[in-house]
Parts: structure tokens; sequence; C-alpha cells
């Protein structure tokens, strides 16, 4: 992943954006018309390759396990405001990690403010935090997000409008009018979700891990992804050192760092980043899809309600989202426990 | 000595881990602790997590999820 994502940027992706999941999500949202910010509007293929190449995983290795319930509605809000708070951030962590390894120095606040997030779920977790048992279901119902992702494939590759001015809305500039070919898109979405699977991938699973057991299993994944981003970066010439003019992204340290303390509180308690949110909703996992589809309406809300930052700066109620967002969350960690099982 | 079942079934991460290495943290030497799990992720942490605690480790595919048998 840390070869391919600047990679994608060389072939068409927006600055520092090979893949990030956040920016994708709201890419999404923009295209189907759920937001009007006619700058970042794409359905971009990476996210359905994520779904589609997990999906295949689970089944060549038996590991497709349709399930839901969850607490379904409390991942749906963990999403919305985990978008959010990535949203006035500007990147979901794969992004800040490919923002530093791009020379980004505005991605060591979202990744400090990310630790300090993903800190505050490991409390809430110790105290006994849990979101209560999923059970099995029909497998049609594992299928419904895979095949969501299908229809959204399709509505890309055929370009369709509903309507004389769409949507289907495609930007004619700015980062949602930067893309890698199709075909490439698709492809490399699918070989990451594909490995992503096998891996068990998680970022803030990584952190979470070092901080609650000294476990650095999934650290070193993730480092290795930086470092492999750097290295393309440097081969490629796409790094650039430093806090001003990067590529979609603001210069407020304050918020850099608070929206990723929300996106890391909530990506703690629903039990992934998003990525990985994407992954295992590939291997039937219903309620990390509603977590999913959680994250796109928050975008669509973010970019509506001038919530979103823009590489100009802070939205207007931004600051204020991310407040409420933690206040949510706050409430959910310390409500939501089980001290006997 | 104990023996103790820990049912983590549809727990998703990192709970079964938590569960796990509380109930080894309290087993005495000699002990037991098995632990249900029907995800292969959860499978594979709970199984890394029982042997960084020194412990040994037995897992049995029993179709629709894992019982992990931790030994120390």
């Amino acid at each position: 992943m840390g070869v391919f994502a600047p990679l994608l940027q060389k072939w068409g992706n927006p600055g520092n954006m090979g893949v990030c999941v956040a920016c994708f999500g709201r890419d999404i949202a923009g295209a189907l018309g759920l937001h009007r910010a006619a700058v970042v509007q794409y359905l971009r293929p990476e996210i359905m390759g994520f779904v589609f190449g997990s999906l295949i995983a689970a089944y060549a290795f038996k590991e497709f396990k349709p399930r839901v319930g969850s607490a379904p509605i409390v991942r749906f809000v963990l999403g919305f405001f985990a978008m959010v708070g990535a949203l006035v951030f500007l990147g979901c962590p794969w992004r800040a990690l490919l923002r530093l390894a791009g020379g980004d120095l505005n991605a060591v606040l979202g990744l400090l403010g990310l630790a300090a997030g993903i800190g505050i779920g490991v409390v809430f977790l110790r105290m006994g935090y849990s979101l209560e048992r999923s059970r099995r279901t029909y497998t049609a119902v594992g299928w419904i997000l895979p095949v969501i992702m299908l229809v959204l494939l399709v509505l890309r590759v055929t370009e369709f409008s509903f309507t004389a001015d769409g949507p289907i809305f495609f930007s004619a500039e700015g980062p949602g009018s930067m893309y890698a070919p199709l075909a490439i898109s698709l492809a490399v979405g699918m070989g990451i979700g594909f490995l992503a699977q096998r891996t068990r991938f998680c970022t803030m699973g990584a952190i979470r891990d070092l901080m609650l057991m000294r476990d650095p299993h999934l650290f070193w994944g993730v480092l290795s992804f930086a470092g492999a981003a750097l290295v393309m970066n440097l081969l490629l010439g796409q790094f650039k050192l430093g806090f001003e003019g990067q590529p979609v992204a603001h210069t407020n340290y304050l918020w850099n760092f608070g929206g990723m303390v929300l996106a890391g509180l909530a990506f703690a308690l629903a039990g992934g980043c998003p990525g990985r949110q994407v992954f295992l909703s590939g291997e039937g996992d219903c309620d990390a899809a509603v977590f999913v589809i959680g994250m796109i309406i928050g975008a669509a809300f973010a970019h509506n309600f001038g919530l979103a930052s823009s590489p100009t700066g802070l939205g207007p109620w931004g600051p204020a989202a991310v407040i409420v967002g933690l206040i949510v969350c706050v409430v959910f960690g310390l409500t939501m426990r089980q001290t006997t099982d | 000595m104990s023996n103790q079942v820990v049912d983590a079934r549809g727990l998703s991460c990192p709970q079964p881990v938590i569960l796990s290495r509380d109930a080894v943290k309290k087993m005495g030497s000699g002990g037991t602790v098995e632990v249900l799990v029907d995800a292969a992720t959860s499978r594979d942490n709970v199984r890394r997590a029982a042997e960084n605690q020194g412990c040994t480790v037995d897992v049995q595919d029993e179709g629709d999820g894992f019982r992990v048998t931790i030994k120390k």
C-alpha cells in the first residue's frame, strides 16, 4: 500500500491522497449529490476495490462471516463524527501518514491528535466499554454493502446521469477532478483490500495495541506503510518538507490536532480505522458497514453545514462540531460499559 | 490452579483479548483458560497476546468458531 499510494498520486490522484478513506468517502457523497461542494465529487473506485478485494480474500480463506447487531446506530454515529473529525483535519489516518511521507508537517499534529483520541478510547476500553455482541446473520445481509459498492461502480463506469444536470456529479476542477485511470484505481484498491483482509491492517489498532498491550504487531505494518510511501515519494519527486503550501491541507495547528482527537476516539470506540471498517464490511461485518454509511453521511453533513476544512482554512462550524462530537463520544464511552460479562 | 471459560463470541476487537488477558492474569500456575471466539482475527489476537504472556496455546476449529485453550 505504501508503494502504490504515491503511484496512484503519480497516475492522477490528488496530492498526498493516493488513498484516503475519508476523502474518498467524501468524494462519493459529493458524486451522489449528498453535498454540493463542486470540487470534491467523484465516485472513487478505490473504495469499491477495497470492499471487493476483502470480499474475495474472505471467501478464498473461508473467513466470510455475515454478522450484525452490535449497536448499529452507535456505529453510525461514530462513523458520522469520525468523518467530521477527519474532514476538519483533512484526511483519515492513512492520509495523515501519506501527508507526513510527503513532507507535510501539519500531519504531525494530526497524528498526535489521533494517538490522543485513541488513548482516550483505551481508557474507556479498560473501564469495560463494549458495544456488546454481534450475531450471525444471513449471507445475503453480508452482501448488502458489497452490492451497493457494485452499483456505485456501475454508475462510475457508465457515468450515468439521473437528470439533465446530474447526479452523478463529476468535479470539473479541484481534488475531485484528479483521479488515476479507473481500471488502475480499481485494481490497486482490490489488491489493497485483499492484502489488508489477510493482514488485518489497521492504523487505529496499531496505536491501540501498543498502548493497551505493548503489542507492536500491527504497528510494524503501519511503519512499513509510511516508510514505503516516504521512499516512493522521494523517488517520484513528490516530497516537499514544511507546513505551508501543502496539497489539500491547512495550517491550523490546534484543529489539525483536535479534529483527529475526535476521529481517533471514534475509531477506537468503533474498533477500527476507516480502512479497517471498509475491509470488515467486505468480510460480512454489517456493523462495520453501518459505520461506513455513517461516514458517507457525515461527509455530506460536513460539507453542507460548513464543518469541513479546505486548503484555505477551517469551516465556520468545524471546531464546534468537533466539540459536540467529542461530547457524544465521551457519553458513549461512559455509558456503554459492561463491568461483568 | 483454575479452569475458566471466556465466551468472547460476537465481541469486536480488542474485547476478546482484554477478557482473555484478564483471565490469564487471574489464572494460577497449572491453570487453564478456554476462550471461545468466532472470528479468525480474534483467534489470532488472543493467541498472540497469550504467547506474549508466556503461555502455551492450543486452537481448535469448531466449525462456526474457535476454542483457544491457554495454559501456563
